[in-house]
């Protein structure tokens, strides 16, 4: 540290949006200090969305490539819809952590290191042959060199801890350091840790010390040429708070158990990235929520099953290899057509794959992966807070059409974060349920389980303890109307039918395909599930470019929207970006004769808007260059 | 709604023809059950029943109550689901060896260790009967069956032995054709809170006729069934055919009443006892037969229930609004943020 006096502080350039990295260790707490960012930013009034990255081993060995665990967050005065592709500003924690994210930091970006943890058997364990910080890695970037470890020690040396629990203080230093950096108040993080550490007053104590000593740090020393300052965003008047797509989806079915009436049922076992749903789930027991944690993927989905039997709204959570297990028994569902909501919050496949990175490789899964013709509705929100609608509109094809329902979300939606505007609950659809009772007895032919629903096609919700109703159900194919075991080849034929005339009822209620862009555009940008805010981020900028391009998301993947096929031949190119090897193009092809080009990316990671600009520019160009050959 | 009428067999059964084979065991099961449903005093529309897959599945449609004929090996975690949701209902769940200890294994340990309130009604004939005559996971070693033509090599579980491992709170076994030993079985398991396991022995007369004629056989049954009653002396047979079974160390041996020493007294209560009789059996020792173990403890649909009524109770007066608005929040006003 110099002794000369501290310059004067810079007055803070305005900036539209930044894009921040917190990186290290997986025992940095890198999590929880990237959160506090979001949180203090979002009470700011930013617009944000938030992107973890973290190892699939809860501690690989410290200090090495596999342990490394970062926190992307994307704040901006503007409505943004992805957490960026390329940070301006990465905080390295170690050797290791610089090492696995200096690659994607934007050219002359500030790069925050712990000098400290640059020392010889760091650098062996993160693959580094010279030191990162004297071979000229750094050149190009603006490096902040910062003796971390020993500065928090300092800061902390009267407070009664081991060094070993002030080093644990030292991420809070690093998020002081760059709060400082972007003109934000530490007073929401101070109350976050005296509520969090309110039994242990001396760690709170140590880790609002190591905050404020990293603010004043900044502020006397000038570690930074520059202070920034990103404004509130101009967003939709109302009430909002951060959410991360799997509390969303736990909302959403709490919300939908209440707005029907039933109680609500999960059972599940825990996976990769699906668990914080049953998490989340289990602390709403007041909402008369109950939680089962199942023995394994296939109790968890027959227990709700039987759940639903018995007139509870019945849901399982799994990730991928947990929905190949459930499959027989979804089928069960399908045959005894009972409601149930299967959440497949997608991860990168085949088998065990890379649990904590994303995917959107089960579709087909999802659509097919079941013995016999096997209908069933498919929906995937495209956003951290559309998972609360979407867990609604889920519920609610389930209880009207006597279906189960996948939804599918991933690991991207389920961990990245955004702030959403809540809404009333009176404002939610209403489900409210009514089953079969005394009046569903025929006076000639008795209670008739499987008697359809002119409307939608759906049979009865006949629930035990009704008197007169007593019926059986299973998996053995079932007389038209009675319900009996029936093995006559007309019947099956017509079962069959009914089952999927059934699931295609539901696009008489469900919105049509809407399209944002050029109506005579040479370009349609077609995407399911997550990748909506990276879509319309590069469809925005292609715009602005003058580029004719348009945008379209689907939500119900089956059944379709009605528009659907109409859309899709409007255009002379249709691109779909999906996170597998083109999965829904092919489908979309196959039943529209249309022809779609893929983007494919399996990499676990989600797509960026500067990626898919690129692509449009690329398609478009080359389209124009033809075009005169064509004439 | 006037009186409850009271409810004979044929409340209970269905319009459905029975379809097992003439002189399937499983009749007499079903008939056991038809006869002891009205004595349970429960409305046949608060009773569901419960299979899997296999010959014993296809109970619940000749039973005129509420039925679920699920997938292989699944009826205990279906059964499980619906007994939490729906506590007020009487839940029986019929399953046989293949379904239970095989494809099923891990639901059926688990239930018993949960000690939900499931009747679990195992029929056991040692075969695969609907795949057509494979060796079941409870054949004897060596079994020759169309899978293994020359003898099977897996030792068969002992189900008993397994649900007492598991934890089960009522274990016991009784045998298709032995109607009122099977119906006051029956009786007993349908009065325990908590898992009821049943191991019900049952003749498959197609491909595997004969497996419990040892015991079965009118010549048999004095000498090799051994009937346990809680509270009195564990013997066999009268006069000087009287053969009472003592605990020899950790070993239960057979002895004339001549003999010096005192018959052991059945205690169903007693987990070692009932582990030790669990494993009892010819060719040294009668079949026993009746409650081998029964003691209370809570039962998990109980917990769990009063664990989501206690958080209703100390928590539960805040609407969904409350729920979405909970944590940090801030209002946009139309001049931006009005309130944090």
């Amino acid at each position: 540290m110099t002794t000369t006096d501290a310059p004067p502080t810079p007055s803070p350039e305005k900036l539209s949006e930044v894009v921040i990295r917190f990186a290290g260790d997986s025992g940095d707490g890198m999590q929880l200090t990237g959160g506090q960012f979001t949180a203090t930013s979002a009470l700011f009034g930013n617009d944000l969305s938030t992107l973890p990255d973290f190892p699939a081993e809860i501690r690989a060995p410290a200090g090495t490539l596999p342990g490394v665990s970062a926190f992307q967050v994307r704040i901006a005065d503007y409505d943004i819809h992805t957490p960026g592709d390329v940070p301006d500003v990465l905080v390295a924690m170690n050797p290791a952590a610089l090492k696995t994210n200096l690659g994607d930091v934007r050219p002359n970006g500030v790069v925050i290191v712990n000098l400290d943890e640059f020392k010889k058997g760091n650098l062996k364990k993160a693959k580094y042959e010279s030191n990162p910080l004297e071979d000229g890695t750094l050149d190009g970037y603006r490096a902040v060199r910062v003796e971390l470890t020993r500065l928090n020690r300092q800061a902390l040396e009267d407070v009664e801890l081991s060094n070993r629990d002030r080093d644990r203080c030292k991420n809070f230093f690093a998020l002081g350091m760059v709060y400082w950096m972007f003109s934000r108040p530490l007073e929401p993080t101070i109350d976050y840790l005296k509520r969090k550490f309110a039994k242990k007053p001396v760690v709170a104590d140590a880790n609002v010390r190591a905050l404020q000593a990293g603010y004043n740090y900044s502020d006397i020393t000038g570690a930074f040429q520059v202070r920034y300052e990103v404004e509130p965003a101009d967003l939709a008047p109302g009430t909002y708070r951060n959410i991360n797509g799997n509390s969303a989806l736990a909302l959403g079915f709490v919300a939908a158990s209440r707005r029907s009436g039933l109680p609500l049922f999960l059972g599940s076992y825990p996976i990769t990235p699906a668990s914080t749903v049953l998490h989340e789930l289990a602390k709403f027991k007041h909402y008369g929520v109950t939680t089962f944690q199942a023995e394994d993927e296939i109790a968890a989905v027959c227990a709700a099953i039987g759940a639903a039997f018995g007139g509870s709204l019945a849901l399982t959570t799994t990730s991928g290899p947990g929905l190949a297990l459930k499959s027989e028994a979804m089928n069960l569902a399908v045959m005894t057509e009972l409601p149930l909501v299967v959440c497949d919050i997608q991860r990168a496949g085949p088998s065990t794959g890379m649990p904590t990175k994303t995917e959107q490789s089960d579709l087909l899964q999802a659509l097919y992966g079941r013995n016999g013709e096997s209908p069933l509705p498919v929906i995937a929100p495209s956003s951290p807070a559309d998972c609360f609608n979407a867990a609604i509109e889920a519920c609610r094809m389930a209880i009207r059409h006597m279906t189960p329902v996948v939804l599918l979300s991933d690991g991207y939606l389920a961990n990245g974060a955004e702030p959403w505007r809540l809404p009333d609950a009176e404002s939610l659809p209403d489900l409210r349920v009514e089953f079969a009772g005394g009046e569903a007895i025929d006076p000639e032919r008795g209670f008739l389980p499987y008697l359809r629903d002119e409307e939608t096609l759906a049979r009865p919700w006949a629930v035990p303890g009704t008197p007169g109703l007593e019926h059986r159900i299973g998996g053995l194919e079932k007389q038209e109307d009675t319900g009996n075991v029936s093995y006559d080849a007309d019947n099956h034929q017509r079962m069959t039918e009914l089952r999927a005339a059934k699931v295609e009822r539901i696009a008489r209620s469900i919105p049509p395909l809407e399209v944002e862009g050029d109506p005579d555009a040479d370009l349609l940008i077609l995407g399911w599930g997550s990748s909506l805010g990276a879509i319309t981020g590069a469809v925005r900028a292609a715009r602005r470019e003058d580029l004719k391009v348009a945008r379209a998301h689907l939500r119900h993947l089956v059944p379709l929207p009605s528009n659907t096929g109409e859309v899709l031949r409007r255009y002379r190119r249709v691109l779909m970006p999906e996170m597998n090897s083109g999965q829904l193009a092919m489908v979309l092809r196959a039943r529209f004769l249309v022809d779609i080009l893929t983007l494919a990316k399996v990499q676990g990671k989600p797509f960026g808007r500067t990626e898919l600009l690129e692509v449009i520019r690329e398609i478009l160009k080359t389209d124009a260059a033809n075009r005169p050959e064509e004439a | 709604m006037g009186e409850p009428k009271t409810l004979t067999r044929k409340d209970f059964q269905s319009d459905q023809d029975v379809r097992w084979c003439p002189g399937c065991g499983d009749y007499a099961i079903l008939k056991a059950v038809q006869e002891v449903m009205p004595e349970l005093g429960v409305p046949k529309e608060k009773l569901v029943v419960v299979s899997g897959i296999g010959c014993s599945s296809r109970f619940p449609y000749y039973m005129n109550t509420f039925g679920f004929h699920t997938i292989h090996g699944r009826a205990p975690a279906i059964a499980t689901g619906l007994k939490l949701a729906r506590p007020d209902l009487e839940v029986w769940v019929v399953t046989g060896d293949g379904d239970a200890l095989s494809i099923g294994g891990n639901h059926l340990i688990h239930a018993l260790r949960r000690n939900i309130g499931l009747k679990i009604l195992l029929f056991n004939n040692r075969i695969y009967g609907l795949t057509k005559g494979q060796y079941s996971p409870t054949s004897e070693v060596g079994k020759r069956t169309s899978s293994s033509p020359v003898g099977s090599v897996d030792p068969p579980f002992n189900p008993l032995a397994l649900a007492l491992g598991a934890g089960a709170s009522f274990v016991a076994r009784s045998v298709d054709i032995f109607q009122p030993h099977l119906k006051s079985t029956l009786l007993r398991a349908a009065r325990h809170r908590g898992t009821a396991f049943i191991e019900i022995y049952q003749n498959c007369n197609i491909f595997n006729d004969g497996a419990f004629a040892y015991m079965t056989d009118k010549a048999q049954r004095a000498t090799q069934v051994l009937e346990l009653e809680h509270g009195a002396p564990v013997a066999i047979g009268a006069g000087d055919a009287r053969r009472e079974l003592r605990l020899d160390g950790l070993q239960l041996s057979a002895g004339s009443s001549e003999d010096d020493g005192e018959a052991l007294v059945w205690d169903e209560t007693d987990l070692n006892l009932a582990s030790l009789m669990a494993h009892v059996g010819p060719p040294d020792l009668p079949t026993p037969i009746g409650v081998l173990h029964a003691h209370e403890r809570p039962a998990f649909e109980d917990q769990m229930a009063r664990q989501v009524a206690e958080q209703v109770e100390q928590r539960g007066g805040d609407g969904l609004d409350a729920l979405i608005r909970a944590g940090d929040h801030w209002t946009v006003g139309p001049d931006g943020i009005s309130d944090r």
